[in-house]
């Protein structure tokens, strides 16, 4: 296992500027992805969990490199990227992406094995290898390409033109496979089909996704990491079986309690998560969850919390990996429910 | 609201300068100039010089062009080459008697279109369909100033009913008369809005039906007076908005029709300055029926902001 | 480059590319759906047999179109030897409209074609670039499109003059932002797709996107747009002409023929509608083709 982890990311900042007015001035900033940091391991999946507007997109974005991050590094196998025009060819085939919209995905006119073979004539195979590969990988995929490698995408279905983009994206033998609300939009019994294909393709080519999704229980189903993010912010991360196990942010808690279960027992009385979400272009000071979390205190206004480990009491046991940005995790922050002590300086 | 009427009307004087450079460009492509018409050629080159030094044509390009825009937005729109007399006055009384022809075909083509494309949205692939859809896509189709000749062939030369030329003298209709001589150039001038607006309103009027009202039609019968009402006032405002553009387009574009009937409107005014080389009234006709057209459209862009908020850019 | 492991291929040897992708090209999808649309083809024929009969017209007529005679003027419909009868100088009509329909689709055709090729480029251009590109070029044609097309044409045909090559200017004018604007319509929309995203992930860059991606699904829009202009761009032409705008006598345009039979509506009516229903089918042709084109060319059923 190495040390150097595939891909990570620092410090990444990315907002973007609001028009309005007579003049279309610059009227504010929606803080889309503030200041986050996290690491992909090799072959690992990392799910990312948040509500609509949490800047799960813009993330996906800036890591697959079509937008460029305001402030922040990004690194691929410890190398910086380098800045400016993303050409990095190299960088441009170990990372690929899978799309919500699995029918804007596709060019409409172009028939799905060409739209396979496309990527791989961009880095120098020849015409007749790449076809060839598109058609082994829409075997793979599960679609038998006598059938449908001549097929446009408007005659699939959902499901189908969904396994054809991951076809796209694996193309190429990437590394690293970005999958942006990827079976967010697919029937559940074909979404559970699409997640084992994923399952399986992550086994047989050794890949390594970032797997962005709102339902929690497909992060569960398909993540061994997972960060919880909240209006541009990590809030949580860790080993899927400890934040969905023991969760310790109010809002990741409140996350997991909304989660329709279908054991009666464990179904709850208050409403896990009050009001509205705050606006992105003015966000609160300081932890940003503190509008809607019951346990707020006037220290939780002054400063943004760092994502640490909680360091406490030997009652409560913290798998290792295990962060949390919430102040009454944290040793002397000066919440009430923190543990008493030192500080923890937040590691560089 | 009102910050994007500002906006539409401040973003309309750049155009409005363009197009007057385009005017201005266009006359300096004339061969020849106005004192090439005025005076004989084997006229003494020191009165060509003197003459035009009086008018202002020794200045450089750009001194030029700019008192002709001073003069314009003043109201003084020179003196016809033809007959001397101030461009202006013919120009403004063209303009009348070409919307007097205009505006009455704007309308009918817009109600007639209106109700030819709901009835062909109603009635969606039966023959009445097919029918109401030829008709329109014929109204698009059909050179219009045929139709005019064709209309005259037949009420005109064939029947003798209604007088083929001209506008009866006394401005403003008033008498049964002076509305015969509107007859005819006013039905062939609204065949092209009714074409476009047909197919725009059937279009129109099929997507609404598609969205809610189908279960509801087949239950209360396809006249019900609450659905009539929902589906004018939702396919309403961008066939308005088209009838607007249409207007402008006859407005600018009626000197086909006004040709057929001679009709003595802005139309003919121009193409009898373009035979006779009459530089002043050609250019102010085209500058104006141009600045016409852009507050048209600017009124029209304002009016669908207003009644639908998602426009406003 | 790009290696791949060489593993032995999962796929059954008989299934090659060839016969996967034999028949699936796009335009010959758009062709196979022409092909069952009834109107279209009726349409289409309609314009081959007009534009065969322009192609062959000096060996078609049955008479010189110029040859003049006072005295068999004005001959009805039906008359001997000239079945559609003579014009207001003795001279067949038959004939006439042959070398007519040479001008006319000329007129017709050529200003679009100029069109789609400056104002696609353009269009093309304004829509992928954005920014001040898009800006500058857009706000020039909004200049353009500050007047109606009627009035556009004539301006320009009036300060120029007349002639077919002054006409063709004119008209290539008039229809080039329209062409502009459709261009730089369609191209942003397509810009802003998953799929040409999910291209530069690949890797890929401007000119192979806009190869693969752009120039195929813009080109549709723009031709059934195009083709539609083509039917207005006749009725103007014809309508130049009519004016005296345009060609002049004695050459054989269908405007001008319709101009030169003008009084003739009150003794032949008939003899005086004729240019007039030659332009009425060839434009409506053009129009008719294009709807089939446009339903032809949806990939979204």
């Amino acid at each position: 296992m190495t040390d150097t982890p595939l891909f990570s990311v620092k410090n990444l900042v990315k907002h973007f500027p609001v028009h309005g007015g007579l003049l279309q001035r610059e009227v504010g900033r929606v803080q889309a992805v503030d200041d986050i940091s996290f690491a992909l391991n090799p072959q690992e999946t990392l799910g990312m969990v948040g509500e609509s507007g949490c800047g799960k997109s813009t993330t996906a974005k800036l890591v697959v490199r079509l937008i460029e991050p305001d402030s922040g590094r990004m690194e691929l196998d410890g190398l910086p990227l380098s800045r400016g025009r993303a050409w990095d060819k190299d960088f441009r085939r170990r990372v690929q992406m899978v799309f919500q919209n699995s029918f804007s995905s596709l060019n409409p006119r172009m028939p799905i094995a060409s739209s396979i073979a496309f990527a791989p004539t961009i880095h120098g195979a020849s015409r007749t290898k790449s076809m060839q590969r598109a058609m082994e990988l829409l075997e793979i995929v599960g679609l038998d390409p006598s059938l449908y490698g001549g097929r446009y995408p408007h005659e699939l279905s959902g499901g189908q033109r969904q396994r054809v983009n991951i076809a796209r994206a694996l193309a190429v033998n990437p590394d690293l496979v970005i999958l942006d609300e990827a079976v967010s939009a697919l029937d559940k019994s074909v979404e559970a089909q699409v997640l084992n294909l994923l399952a399986d393709l992550k086994r047989d080519f050794g890949l390594t996704y970032l797997f962005i999704s709102h339902d929690l229980n497909v992060i569960k189903y398909l993540s061994d990491r997972v960060v919880v993010m909240y209006l541009g912010k990590i809030v949580e991360s860790g080993p899927v079986e400890a934040v969905y196990g023991m969760p310790r942010h109010p809002y990741t808690r409140a996350l997991l309690d909304s989660m329709p279960s279908v054991i009666p027992g464990k179904r709850s009385d208050h409403a896990p998560l009050t009001g509205d979400p705050p606006n992105p272009i003015n966000p609160p000071s300081g932890c940003r969850f503190r509008t809607r979390c019951p346990h707020a205190e006037p220290v939780c206004g002054k400063a943004v919390p760092p994502l640490l480990e909680p360091i406490g009491s030997a009652s409560q046991q913290t798998l290792a990996g295990h962060e949390v940005a919430c102040l009454m995790h944290q040793r002397g922050s000066g919440h009430s429910q923190a543990p008493e002590g030192e500080p923890v300086r937040e590691a560089v | 609201m009102i910050a994007f009427a500002i906006r539409r009307i401040l973003y309309a004087i750049p155009i409005l300068i363009g197009v007057s450079l385009f005017v201005f460009i266009l006359i300096r492509l004339v061969p020849g100039d106005v004192v090439d018409i005025l005076i004989p050629p084997e006229a003494p080159r020191r009165v060509a010089e003197d003459l035009r030094a009086r008018f202002g044509l020794d200045q450089p390009v750009y001194i030029q062009y700019f008192t002709w825009l001073q003069r314009i937005l003043m109201g003084d729109f020179g003196i016809s080459a033809f007959n001397n007399r101030p461009v202006a006055l013919d120009l403004f009384v063209s303009l009348g008697n070409t919307a007097l022809i205009a505006v009455p075909a704007a309308i009918i083509g817009f109600t007639l279109g209106s109700i030819l494309g709901t009835l062909a949205a109603f009635f969606r692939g039966s023959w009445l369909d097919t029918i109401f859809s030829s008709i329109a896509i014929a109204g698009v189709s059909l050179p219009h100033y045929w139709v005019g000749i064709v209309l005259v062939a037949i009420f005109s030369a064939g029947y003798n009913l209604l007088p083929a030329q001209g506008m009866a003298p006394g401005g403003f209709p008033t008498t049964w008369q002076q509305v015969t001589h509107l007859i005819l150039p006013v039905a062939t001038l609204s065949l092209i809005p009714m074409g476009v607006i047909s197919r725009l309103v059937r279009a129109n009027v099929l997507e609404i039906l598609s969205q809610e009202f189908v279960p509801a039609l087949h239950g209360k019968g396809l006249l019900n007076r609450g659905v009539l009402v929902h589906i004018i006032h939702n396919a309403a405002p961008p066939a308005l908005a088209l009838m607007g553009l249409q207007l402008g387009y006859l407005l600018g574009g009626s000197i086909l029709v006004e040709a057929v009937f001679n009709w003595p409107g802005s139309g003919t005014l121009m193409q009898l300055a373009i035979f006779r080389r009459d530089i002043p009234v050609l250019s102010a006709t085209i500058l104006v029926l141009a600045a016409i057209f852009v507050l048209l459209n600017i009124l029209v862009d304002i009016m669908q902001a207003y009644i639908d908020p998602r426009m406003r850019r | 480059m790009l290696q791949y492991p060489e593993s032995p291929s999962t796929v059954p040897a008989d299934i090659t590319v060839q016969n996967v992708l034999k028949g699936t090209g796009y335009w010959r999808l758009v062709w196979s759906r022409l092909r069952r649309q009834p109107v279209s083809l009726v349409a289409t024929v309609i314009l081959l047999a007009i534009v065969f009969v322009a192609v062959f017209a000096p060996w078609l007529t049955p008479h010189n179109p110029y040859t003049t005679s006072s005295l068999n003027r004005l001959l009805p419909v039906g008359s001997e030897g000239h079945i559609l009868g003579t014009d207001e100088n003795g001279r067949d009509m038959v004939s006439r409209l042959m070398y007519g329909a040479r001008l006319t689709l000329l007129a017709g055709v050529l200003p679009i074609v100029v069109g789609i090729v400056i104002g696609g480029t353009l269009g093309v251009l304004a829509g992928y670039s954005g920014g001040w590109v898009n800006t500058l070029i857009m706000r020039i044609t909004d200049v353009f499109y500050a007047f109606p097309p009627v009035l556009l044409a004539i301006a320009i045909t009036g300060t120029l003059g007349t002639g077919m090559g002054n006409m063709l200017i004119a008209l290539s004018i008039t229809f080039t932002p329209p062409l502009i604007r459709i261009a730089e319509t369609v191209t942003t929309q397509v810009r802003t797709q998953d799929y040409v995203e999910a291209a530069r992930i690949s890797g890929a860059d401007t000119a192979s996107i806009m190869r693969h991606h752009i120039m195929n699904n813009v080109m549709g829009p723009i031709l059934v747009y195009a083709t539609s202009l083509i039917s207005i761009s006749i009725i103007l032409a014809a309508g130049l002409s009519f004016l005296g705008l345009g060609v002049s006598a004695p050459l054989a345009e269908w405007g001008l023929m319709l101009n030169g039979l003008r009084q003739v509506v009150w003794i032949d009516p008939l003899l005086a509608a004729i240019p007039g229903v030659m332009i009425f089918i060839t434009s409506m042709s053009f129009n008719l083709l294009s709807d089939g084109l446009r339903q032809a060319m949806d990939v979204r059923l």
